[in-house]
């Protein structure tokens, strides 16, 4: 379960979110939408523990994801937009998520072809010099492996071809049962099947909380 | 061991990283090269001030050393965590349960094996030189000299890590690192000789603010190795040796730097967790 109470955080002058109150149970997935610096990634960032907030808490299955940011990361599964260019091979990087997470290396493996990307042929390559969908699929692979409690994903197939993306929502379907997915997307048409739960921010608030 | 699990796993992608990146092997090449290009000169047959084979060649190395080594520390490691934050990579890989703790300091101690292993290479190639041309090894200036550059390692890695913490960006980050050096090898010197000209405050007061630069504390430690009476530094040796002692400083000049090192990689550390991490 995740709880926001009376959530603020300010960049200077600037309020990026202002007194949010959200409440993210088991078998919901909730698809969060809004304009460019409505609040969204400035909201999953202080779920994730990295932003400090200027006031208001966040809990993370009971724990705080500040102060025990080990115990309540360890439910959470992200895939964010945009693949950073990690400086680690492909088997480093699985390295890390198994060795960080317990996740199941063989797992990660499976995943990945049921993605379609062939992980054995890229193990030696560095990540970032992989394409944007391989990257994506891999990223989505690991999350996934992780098996946590909780899914969050920041535009999970902006780099996947309409094949891919297919796969990954059949994939997903799998992962559905007593478990947290939050999207942070704008084409809702696209997880419109997986999603019960739509929320819509503006000028870092929460203007719209909606079952679907 | 469990409980250091993640520490290790930093510390070795850490090291993984740093042995393919560029910057280490040019500070490879450069390290290893100035070593073979001191023996093919013929550096370490000449007899000057008393001083030949490989003795010579620490000598040099030095005062190379203290000039360079410094820099490259610091251009190379000042980005370490400001580069992961302005790419989005610390997002990433902090988005996994791993302590900050772990983190930056597994960062720290793999950036601190990866800009002291070519150092110690070029040294171990010099012995292996050394040998096969027959030239006497001077065991105990060589060990004391390792002890020297692992402690401005220390040192520098630990200012490296606090900068890099504390900007925000990659940018500013250099510009500090490449002020902060260019003070501690001449401006905090000239200034006090300044001072010390102009007498504004007493000889040992600026004496004593001279040896808690770390780098005129690493000059005089390895100038001590070869002038152990400290003769070539003038009057301000009597203060060195009357309030210290030739063992005692022997010992500061190892122990400060790192000291100071840690410290400042701790408090690197406390704005590290304190501060928004992306």
């Amino acid at each position: 379960m995740i709880e926001v109470k009376q959530l603020c955080k300010k960049f200077g002058e600037q309020l990026s979110l202002d007194n949010v109150n959200l409440s993210f149970k088991q078998n919901e997935s909730a698809i969060i939408m809004g304009q460019n610096g409505a609040g969204k990634t400035t909201l999953i960032r202080t779920i994730l523990g990295e932003y400090i907030p200027s006031q208001g808490t966040v809990s993370i299955n009971g724990y705080d994801p500040f102060k025990n940011r080990q115990e309540a990361l360890q439910n959470i599964g992200f895939v964010p937009q945009l693949p950073p260019p990690i400086k680690l091979s492909v088997s480093e990087l699985i390295h890390y998520a198994v060795v960080s997470s317990g996740s199941n290396k063989e797992t990660i493996f499976d995943l990945c072809q049921k993605l379609e990307l062939d992980v054995n042929a890229n193990l030696n390559k560095l990540f970032y010099k992989l394409s944007g969908g391989m990257k994506q699929k891999l990223l989505i692979a690991i999350a996934l492996a992780k098996n946590p409690k909780i899914f969050i994903f920041d535009e999970p197939t902006a780099n996947l071809d309409p094949k891919g993306r297919d796969i990954f929502y059949s994939i997903l379907n799998d992962f559905l049962e007593e478990r947290i997915m939050i999207f942070i997307s704008h084409r809702i048409e696209e997880v419109h099947h997986i999603v019960n739960r739509k929320i819509e921010m503006d000028l870092g608030k929460v203007i719209l909380d909606e079952k679907i | 061991m469990k409980r250091f699990k993640n520490l290790f796993l930093i510390f070795s992608i850490d090291i993984k990283e740093s042995l393919r990146s560029k910057w280490f092997l040019s500070y490879s090449l450069i390290f290893g090269g100035i070593v073979a290009l001191f023996f093919i000169s013929g550096v370490t047959e000449s007899k000057i001030q008393g001083f030949s084979g490989l003795s010579r060649l620490l000598l040099i190395f030095i005062e190379i050393c203290i000039v360079i080594l410094p820099i490259f520390i610091l251009i190379s490691t000042v980005r370490t965590i400001a580069a992961d934050r302005d790419s989005n990579v610390l997002e990433y890989l902090l988005s996994f349960p791993i302590s900050l703790r772990d983190y930056f300091f597994g960062r720290f101690l793999g950036r601190l094996v990866s800009v002291t292993l070519p150092i110690f290479g070029a040294l171990v190639l010099a012995l292996v030189w050394g040998a096969a041309k027959g030239v006497e090894v001077p065991w105990g200036i060589f060990f004391y000299y390792i002890g020297l550059i692992f402690a401005l390692n220390v040192n520098f890695l630990g200012f490296s890590f606090f900068i890099s913490s504390v900007v925000k960006t990659q940018e500013v980050a250099l510009g500090v690192a490449f002020f902060l050096w260019l003070a501690l090898l001449a401006f905090i010197d000239i200034l006090l000789i300044g001072v010390l000209s102009q007498q504004f405050a007493s000889a040992e007061l600026v004496f004593s603010i001279a040896l808690s630069n770390p780098l005129q504390v690493f000059r005089l430690g390895a100038i001590s190795l070869f002038d152990p009476e400290l003769a070539v530094i003038g009057p301000s040796a009597y203060f060195i040796l009357d309030e210290f002692g030739k063992t005692f400083f022997s010992i500061y000049a190892l122990l400060y730097p790192i000291v100071l090192g840690i410290v400042f990689a701790i408090l690197g550390f406390v704005a590290f967790k304190n501060k928004d991490l992306v």
